[in-house]
């Protein structure tokens, strides 16, 4: 009945259906010029969703050639489901962040739940054991309604999905901003270990094998999501709704055991997660990457509900499915494999030689189409770029301290602020230790994962400030590496490599462009100086609401190596006596803090600066320092300040800490001025410490009175208070504003 | 002793109490399929946590009807040793071996966090390690911790001693009584909300759960040489 509903070619080109699928003209015009005729329906659909930005890049290739992407340790770079990078003794870490932007906009529980579900699955479709899930959250101010609705819904979602497949949720990062108001950020990051030896392919080799469909059945939803989340978000985009998958993280945990299983055996050829476009992309990219073809019948493919058209098969995005290639004999063997976990396994069609996707429906031939051209020849954009009246306004200003009139109460101030404020509220909804690794759960600079029969552990986290790129994309995103390794580090891992999810508004306007341009040039910098290459990782753009854009939002997501359990260090001070440095002066830098937006209620003027050659020097004697046992406790300074990472420093402990500052208070307390820690050292170490680490400062020492006392060599006492009170502001701060 | 850990599907606590029996206490330990028909050979079983059948319908509804559970219940009739872990309790209470029901969380959203318990009773054969009144600290993990029973049923779990563990202080789920853990009336069946075996290594946080299992041990040797 359906099929009778579907527009002839004929239809498709003079009324221009095609648009409404996502094609221009001109890319409509190629598709029929490579054809040689008009496509058809469902055609014209894997055309749309594979030539979409979220599957084809094609706005932003130009852009992720600059990455620098290789490295000694990188076994696998951008490409694959996720990139892998080696951590010796045969073993290898993988992983990758994505998005799901926009169908958490709409719908974000299950918007958050799918984005888990899939970036997990991205991860074991390497053959990896996924080991820990991070993600990163960006809301509007928790004012409104609404945004209170969206956040809780997007925490509850992630939980929802990762607590039930018990892969731990072991670190994140949140900021609030009205720019994200109507387009939250919701993306996820997983990381999985693996045996060099079980690294899989999603590659379609060898002509006669089998292509099979295993796990959930294909249903209707999720049809056109990839396009979905290549538009702008409007006033009409709830009616998008039905673009939202629906996750069962059940099926997801029998289908990654299965897939598990699969992986040790002789048969498989290549596996792939049928995420964005479905069946569409996972056809078409693993007989691509192998320079073949693939044949489906559409009538064998596993169905949700009847008379499904071959159009809603091929571009459904039904959760929990894979694409396998397994060895022509094997499909028995292998649907009893799936069996044993209660799935489905159903052989649907053959690789063959001639390159082409060719789909078979009802008898007939619905479509035939090469597979280089949907996946290699989507026409690239080199979109134009112009540089923002506002950010030579920014550069115009000069760099001023804030003024203020009490120390403490703007200390309380800020740690009130829920970018600050302990996210207790959100990671305790979170089971951060199922499969008991976890050794540094949330709340500290970075998570940390022990690798079971070693003595070595993963450090993780994410990070991006969004305001410093708003400000300045260059030096933001450069800052958004360094402030992801300076975490890396203080855990006493070194950075090993880098996933980025670049979360951008409309590349179709000249100003974002040039954000999406200069943040790559700043990221790409980074990561070569920092030596961490972009192994993998997803971009994001058309984040809008109406017509405005968020802030440029490139999270970074990093991976170090701890390469011995005794050098896991955590920020919380340890015991008292023990010495209180800080590594790094503090310059008038107070563009996108904290303390300006607090003040001020908006952020403007310059970005802090950075050197990274610096930055690198610090952090390599930083983390010497870290691995000699002679630091009892490392932080980074970022939003808010030293007050701010002092504090921190406390929290959860029942010490107190004396501290005397030399410069301008208000800049010594809350600059935000770059590549900077906070240490505690005992005073046995204090000779061996300062004769590694050259920049380090002597501010104080740790008490055991739990009072937070700065005074100033001049000035006298500028804060004396109980680290009770103000870990309370901290710890109320989100919970208050949500009830 | 050789403990089995029962897996259903969707069981993700499994792999945790497999090591915290062979690598930290140091005895035998198998995992064994919900589909399994014995549980011959086992001196200990142990229905580990996560979200059996994805805790559809209710948490444990589904799982109390695998096949393994009729052996489950069987063992239960002789005296060998059952433990349940947050949804292992949860399959329990489902299965009958132990009363009352589960709710959700008070504040409706799951729970991730150590929690400090008190030792209420030590003279079941999974507390005697433990010192009465002793607190300690265990994380739990769940949504639906929010035990619940009728006036009787509470007043015959104090009559016999069969709360085992109670939150202290702070009661993180609203569970009737501040309840955590409680036993059967025979004491060979112990369902509890906080994970024993997620604290047994210092490196994560804590190591109190570890006495838990030592006592079982102890008291499976003493018994065993008393019987042989």
């Amino acid at each position: 009945m359906s099929l009778m509903l579907e527009p002839s070619p004929e239809m498709i080109k003079s009324q221009r259906e095609y648009a409404a699928m996502g094609l221009t003209d001109e890319e409509f015009a190629m598709v029929e010029n490579m054809l040689g005729r008009t496509p058809n329906y469902t055609e014209t659909g894997l055309y749309s969703v594979m030539w979409s930005e979220h599957c084809s890049y094609k706005n932003s290739k130009p852009i992720l050639k600059r990455f620098p992407t290789s490295g000694d340790n990188v076994l696998q770079g951008p490409g694959e489901g996720a990139g892998i990078v080696d951590i010796g003794d045969g073993q290898a870490v993988v992983f990758k962040i994505e998005s799901h932007n926009h169908p958490s906009a709409i719908e974000p529980y299950q918007g958050a739940a799918t984005g888990v579900g899939g970036i997990i699955r991205d991860v074991f479709s390497m053959g990896a054991r996924p080991i820990a899930v991070l993600n990163s959250l960006r809301f509007g101010e928790l004012e409104n309604a609404r945004v209170k609705y969206l956040f809780k819904e997007v925490v509850a979602g992630i939980g929802g999905y990762g607590n039930c497949i018990g892969v731990p949720t072991v670190g994140g990062e949140i900021q609030f901003d009205p720019s994200y108001e109507g387009n939250p950020l919701v993306n996820a990051m997983c990381v999985g270990l693996i045996n060099h030896d079980d690294i899989q392919k999603g590659q379609a080799h060898g002509a006669g094998n089998s292509v099979m469909h295993v796990g959930a059945k294909t249903g209707r939803d999720g049809i056109h999501g990839a396009t979905f989340a290549s538009e702008e978000l409007t006033d009409s985009s709830e009616g998008n709704r039905p673009a939202v998958q629906v996750g069962d993280p059940f099926l997801e945990k029998l289908l990654m055991e299965a897939c598990l299983e699969l992986i040790q055996h002789d048969a498989l050829v290549g596996i792939q997660d049928m995420g964005a476009a479905g069946l569409a992309s996972s056809s078409a990219e693993m007989a691509c990457k192998a320079g073949m073809g693939i044949e489906m019948n559409l009538d064998l493919v596993p169905q949700r509900e009847p008379g499904m058209t071959a159009y809603e098969m091929m571009l459904s995005e039904s959760q929990e499915r894979m694409l396998i290639v397994v060895k022509k004999g094997s499909e028995q063997e292998i649907a009893n494999l799936f069996a044993k976990y209660d799935l489905e396994a159903v052989a649907v069609g053959s690789v063959t030689k001639d390159k082409m996707l060719k789909l078979t429906h009802k008898g007939e031939v619905v479509a035939n189409v090469p597979v280089d051209a949907l996946v290699e020849e989507a026409p690239v954009y080199y979109k134009p770029s112009n540089e923002p009246q506002y950010f030579r306004d920014f550069q115009a200003m000069t760099n001023v301290a804030p003024v203020i009139d009490d120390y403490k109460e703007t200390l309380v101030g800020l740690l009130s602020k829920p970018t600050i404020a302990s996210k207790e509220w959100v990671y305790n909804q979170f089971d951060t230790m199922v499969r008991t690794n976890t050794v540094v759960p949330p709340g500290s600079d970075a998570a940390v994962v022990r690798i079971r029969e070693t003595n070595k552990a993963l450090a993780m986290t994410t990070d991006c400030n969004a305001r410093y790129l708003h400000l300045d994309p260059e030096v933001g995103g450069k800052i958004a590496v360094a402030e992801a390794a300076r975490n890396i580090v203080c855990s006493g891992a070194e950075p090993l490599a880098v996933t980025d999810n670049l979360n951008f508004g409309n590349p179709e306007k000249p100003e974002i462009f040039w954000q999406i341009e200069k943040a790559a040039d700043g990221i790409s910098e980074a990561c070569k100086i920092l030596s961490t290459p972009v192994i993998g990782g997803n971009v994001s753009l058309y984040n809008e609401t109406n017509g405005e854009s968020i802030y440029p939002t490139p999270v970074i997501g990093m991976v170090g190596l701890i390469k011995d359990l005794a050098h896991i260090t955590t920020q919380k001070f340890k015991n008292s006596g023990d010495l209180i440095y800080v590594i790094g002066d503090a310059k008038t830098e107070f563009g996108g803090s904290e303390l300006q937006k607090m003040t001020e209620g908006k952020i403007f003027g310059k970005s802090p600066s950075i050197n990274l050659e610096l930055e690198k020097l610090r952090q390599q004697q930083l983390l010497r320092a870290i691995q000699n046992g002679c630091v009892a406790s490392a932080h980074d300074l970022s939003e808010g300040g030293l007050a701010v990472a002092l504090s921190e420093s406390l929290f959860g402990t029942d010490l107190g800490a004396r501290i005397i500052v030399h410069m301008e208070a208000v800049t010594e307390l809350f600059s935000e001025t770059q590549s900077r820690f906070v240490v505690s050292v005992a005073p046995e170490h204090r000779v061996a410490f300062e004769s590694i680490v050259q920049d380090a400062r002597c501010i104080g020492t740790v008490t055991n009175n739990n009072h937070l006392t700065i005074s100033h060599e001049q000035d006298g006492l500028l804060i004396d208070t109980t680290v009770q009170s103000l870990e309370k502001a901290w710890k109320g701060a989100i919970p208050c504003l949500l009830n | 002793m050789k403990f089995a850990v029962i897996v259903f599907p969707g069981s993700n606590c499994d792999i945790d109490m497999f090591h915290a029996i062979q690598d930290e206490l140091g005895e035998e330990v198998e995992y064994v399929p919900h589909t399994a028909d014995s549980l011959e050979g086992f001196d200990g079983i142990l229905l580990p946590g996560g979200f059996s059948y994805g805790d559809y319908l209710r948490t444990g509804a589904i799982a109390r009807f695998s096949k393994i559970m009729a052996e489950v219940v069987k063992a239960s009739s002789v005296g060998v040793p059952i433990l349940g872990v947050c949804n292992g309790f949860q399959i329990l209470l489902e299965a009958g071996l132990l009363p009352g029901a589960m709710r959700k969380n008070r504040d409706l959203a799951f729970i991730c966090k150590q929690t400090q318990l008190k030792v209420e009773n030590n003279t079941t054969m999974f507390t005697t390690s433990y010192e009465k009144g002793e607190t300690i600290t265990l994380p739990i993990a769940h949504g639906e911790g929010n035990y619940y029973c009728d006036e009787e049923t509470l007043s015959q779990l104090k009559e016999n001693n069969q709360i085992a563990f109670t939150y202290h202080v702070d009661n993180p789920n609203g569970s009737l009584e501040n309840i955590a853990g409680i036993v059967n009336e025979n004491g060979n069946v112990l369902g509890m909300m906080p994970h024993p075996e997620r604290a047994v290594d210092r490196l994560l946080g804590s190591e109190d759960g570890l006495k838990l299992f030592q006592s079982i041990v102890r008291n499976w040797r003493e018994s065993y040489v008393v019987n042989a």
